[in-house]
């Protein structure tokens, strides 16, 4: 049985009421509001973060296979999977792939992942789609798209989700694009994009499928459809024969917006935390052309999981109470240059310390059992000399030992930096660096907090990641 | 570990003013400093058969001891870089006391100079550490911030109490820096100011943190028999004390962040050169590195001139004060100073060297009946301390 074994998604903690755009531009609101990535979160950090959530309880080193899925990769020429890959521990010897370039790109990573995993080359392949992209200032996308992601585990053991078959279509036409330059998404006149684009492909594609697999639209427990928005979305079922009541999975247009190629996983994984053994599941996706998939839920799904549901990251939100902002944390407008540009990289020290940079990994002494981070060869408690096991303490669990709340550190629109020392797990690993996520004046000594890898900063055309705390709760939510 | 007490004297000095000098160069700050030492001595340049030079920012790739040579034109002589952070001036001072107790050399300098204002940022600038990860974005004012919120934590002050003990020291610096003609800042301040005043880090603001300036202090070593030769008021090495612990604080497991071993390492080496038991009684003046108010407050515990965890009722009683049972940067510190960093280490020494020779420029600011005089340099993320005794009597 080939299928979706686990599932996780990740949703920013910075939500942006669509009303504030609104205001900045004398115009109407779409309603609701939308997720917005950190200035220290890209589609690689955010796919970390949805991995490790998926992977929760499991050993990153049975994962034989990582797809990244993303319309906004960090790179132009240097794959994103192998960094996520090395931040959420797995190992060398797997197999990577960067799909891109389309919508598609994450329910095509995933129909990858189905066969290779079917056709026996993998027995598991996690599958981390995560997007940013860029609505044009004043325009309805720039309220619409939202940031996220999300991750799957497709394997032949354990499934939650047995594949049951799929059926996709290519269409060629300029409706929703972007050419290199671009930092914005395109469009051609948006009733040509959604008939003739959106909903006849999502038509034709979610047709084949039922015909195919012999169903008829009221056998489908739950429709994952992402959509541009929620008229079209409704109108879109209508036409499909689908009841909006009880059978359409929410497309969160309204809480975090589109977040692009990883909408149809965050939409699958919210449906497969609430699903029940025998529910059927279809989930559809339109670009350049659209996948349609079928799943069926097995018993598997009534095994508790201990990793974080949609419900908390809708939950656990800090708000995004400025336009600029807003526009300077995507790097549309530069402030005034604060000190992070004058930082140096160096591509032999951070390759050089990648185990500790990327993977988080501390060294445990065999002789004394202490453990430090970042990895010492020289235990600093009883000197013994190379003696030690890395241990990885990214998901350990820690407080605030001491902290400062600095401004002369940070950049200009976003000006505190919470430098932080921290004590991890019950070896009270000492941990220092920024918090992120946080509300400075909340901080306190003996606060809960957490790791996330982040993009610390840019310099000399390198992105430098590292890990950041970050509070277990924010407002009392966690 | 032999002892250099009475080995080495102090026979000239020199120390530019400290400030803005948009219009001077780290050559025309060591020339200044450097001529004040020389007239001071007595003695002619060819005299000086070695140098010991510390700077720590002044170029980007190596500076070597051809700033020196550049700048006074020091011919055929060794010249020895030391840069060490904070402790970069007094390690220099220490080298050149040691070169010349090895009996290599009669007559030896010690330069410190620093041109903080030519680099376009105040303060000195974010993730300079020796990594580019782990130290982005570490600032000064930012480490030394977590020892603040970590001390008022362990001891149990409010954020309140401990901000307003942490003031009372910046007032009592202002206050002396008022009356010292070389200071950056000579302006009074008062409590309310330091309170009210921006917050630079947490719990740190604007008046916790030392100013940042441009300047050049030296001074010459000899022989105590060539230097009672030249004047009748060379100022003896006494005792030092230098530690360096071993990884960055921000990572070291379990370290507590309220008590350095580096502070307790080198003031201990001193005493014990210098003979000293009892320091709080025992020394007449010190100089100590308060780059942050909070670190001044922590080395009046690491040094003992403090019971630990009791600073603050020194600190209310005045102890420290200029009047008080003992002065503190008498001559303002950092604080009114400012810190150019492989200077300050001179500059405090030549406090004590005039204080010991009871020729400090105003009669108002001159310690009655001065003996012993400590000096102090804390650097780095911090981690490494130096400490130099000096007294203006030998035995």
């Amino acid at each position: 049985m080939v299928g979706i074994a686990l599932s996780g998604t990740y949703i920013p903690a910075f939500r942006l009421d669509r009303g504030i755009v609104a205001q900045n531009w004398g115009r109407a609101s779409i309603g609701g509001e939308r997720s917005v990535a950190n200035n220290d979160e890209d589609s690689a950090t955010m796919a970390v973060e949805a991995s490790i959530n998926c992977l929760t309880g499991m050993d990153p080193g049975l994962v034989d296979g990582l797809f990244f899925a993303s319309t906004t990769g960090v790179y132009q020429e240097k794959m994103n999977a192998v960094l996520v890959a090395a931040a959420t521990d797995m190992r060398r010897s797997i197999t990577t792939a960067d799909f891109t370039q389309s919508l598609r790109a994450g329910t095509g990573a995933v129909k990858s992942a189905l066969d290779a995993v079917k056709a026996g080359s993998m027995k598991n392949v996690l599958v981390a789609a995560a997007d940013a992209r860029l609505g044009y200032p004043r325009s309805d996308q720039e309220q619409a798209f939202g940031d996220g992601a999300a991750a799957v585990l497709v394997s032949g053991d354990d499934v939650v989700a047995e594949y049951e078959g799929g059926y996709s279509i290519c269409n060629e036409m300029f409706d929703v694009w972007r050419n290199p330059e671009d930092t914005y998404v395109r469009t051609w006149e948006s009733r040509f994009i959604l008939g003739e684009g959106y909903t006849a492909n999502m038509v034709e594609a979610v047709s084949g499928l039922l015909k195919k697999m012999n169903l008829q639209a009221k056998d489908i427990t739950r429709v994952i459809m992402p959509a541009p928005d929620a008229r079209t979305h409704k109108g879109l079922a209508k036409k499909l024969g689908f009841d909006a009541e009880t059978q359409l999975a929410d497309p969160l247009l309204s809480k975090i917006g589109h977040c692009g190629a990883a909408q149809p996983l965050i939409m699958l994984a919210a449906a497969l935390e609430q699903a029940q053994p025998g529910d059927r599941l279809l989930l559809a996706c339109y670009g350049d052309g659209a996948d349609a998939m079928l799943f069926k839920v097995t018993e598997a799904i009534k095994q508790e999981r201990k990793n974080r549901t949609l419900e908390q990251y809708l939950a656990h939100k800090l708000p995004l109470t400025s336009y600029s902002r807003f526009l300077s944390y995507k790097g549309l407008v530069e402030t005034v240059p604060g000190e992070p540009f004058r930082l140096f990289s160096s591509a032999t020290v951070t390759w050089r310390d990648r185990n500790s940079i990327l993977r988080c990994h501390a060294s445990k002494c065999n002789q004394c059992g202490t453990v430090a981070f970042p990895v010492q060869r020289v235990c600093p408690i009883c000197d013994a000399k190379d003696d030690f096991v890395e241990v990885r303490i990214a998901e350990m669990n820690g407080q605030v030992f001491t902290y400062t709340l600095d401004n002369l550190a940070g950049r200009s629109d976003d000006p505190v930096v919470v430098q932080t020392v921290a004590e991890f797990g019950a070896e009270k690993v000492r941990f220092y660096g920024m918090m992120t996520d946080c509300i400075p004046a909340q901080v306190k000594v003996g606060m809960p907090l957490g790791l996330t890898f982040r993009r610390i900063y840019d310099g000399m055309g390198m992105h430098n990641y590292f890990w950041k705390c970050r509070p277990l709760t924010i407002g009392g939510q966690e | 570990m032999g002892s250099l007490k009475d080995r080495v004297a102090i026979v000239g000095m020199g120390c530019t003013n400290f400030g803005e000098h948009w219009n001077k160069g780290t050559e025309d700050l060591a020339v200044e400093s450097f001529f004040e030492a020389l007239e001071d001595a007595g003695i002619e340049k060819k005299e000086i058969e070695a140098c010991y030079v510390s700077t720590v920012m002044s170029s980007i790739i190596g500076i070597s001891g051809a700033v020196a040579a550049d700048a006074l034109k020091l011919k055929d002589i060794p010249i020895i870089r030391n840069e060490n952070w904070c402790a970069s001036g007094h390690i220099a001072l220490i080298e050149a006391c040691m070169a010349v107790a090895s009996g290599a050399y009669d007559t030896v300098l010690a330069l410190g100079v620093e041109k903080l204002k030519d680099t376009g940022y105040p303060g000195l600038g974010t993730g300079r550490g020796m990594h580019p990860v782990y130290e982005a974005r570490r600032t000064s004012p930012g480490s030394f911030g977590l020892i603040a919120t970590r001390y008022f934590e362990q001891y149990g002050l409010t954020p309140e109490q401990g901000k307003e003990a942490l003031a009372k020291i910046e007032v009592k610096n202002h206050d002396n820096g008022s009356l010292c003609p070389k200071a950056h800042f000579k302006n009074k301040i008062t409590i309310e100011q330091v309170l009210k005043a921006p917050i630079i880090a947490w719990p740190l603001g604007l008046f916790d943190c030392c100013g940042n300036s441009d300047g050049s202090a030296c001074a010459i070593v000899t022989t105590p028999e060539k230097a009672e030769a030249l004047k009748k008021d060379p100022i003896y090495l006494k005792g030092f004390g230098i530690s360096t612990d071993s990884m960055l604080p921000h990572f070291r497991p379990g370290f507590t962040w309220t008590s350095f071993n580096a502070l307790v390492n080198s003031s201990r080496k001193a005493y014990e050169m210098a003979g000293i038991k009892n320091p709080r009684e025992e020394l007449s003046l010190a100089e100590v590195h308060d780059c942050f108010s909070i670190t001044e407050l922590l080395i009046y515990e690491d040094f003992g001139l403090s019971p630990r965890g009791r600073a603050k009722e020194d600190i209310d009683a005045g102890f420290f004060q200029r009047d008080g049972g003992l002065p503190v940067n008498i001559d303002g510190g950092l604080k009114c100073f400012g810190h150019p960093i492989g200077a300050s280490g001179l500059r405090m020494t030549y406090e004590v060297y005039k204080q010991l020779q009871g020729k400090a420029q105003k009669p108002e600011r001159q310690i009655k009946n001065p003996r012993l005089g400590l000096a102090h340099t804390f650097g780095g993320p911090p981690q490494l301390s130096a400490v130099a005794i000096f007294g203006n009597e030998k035995g």
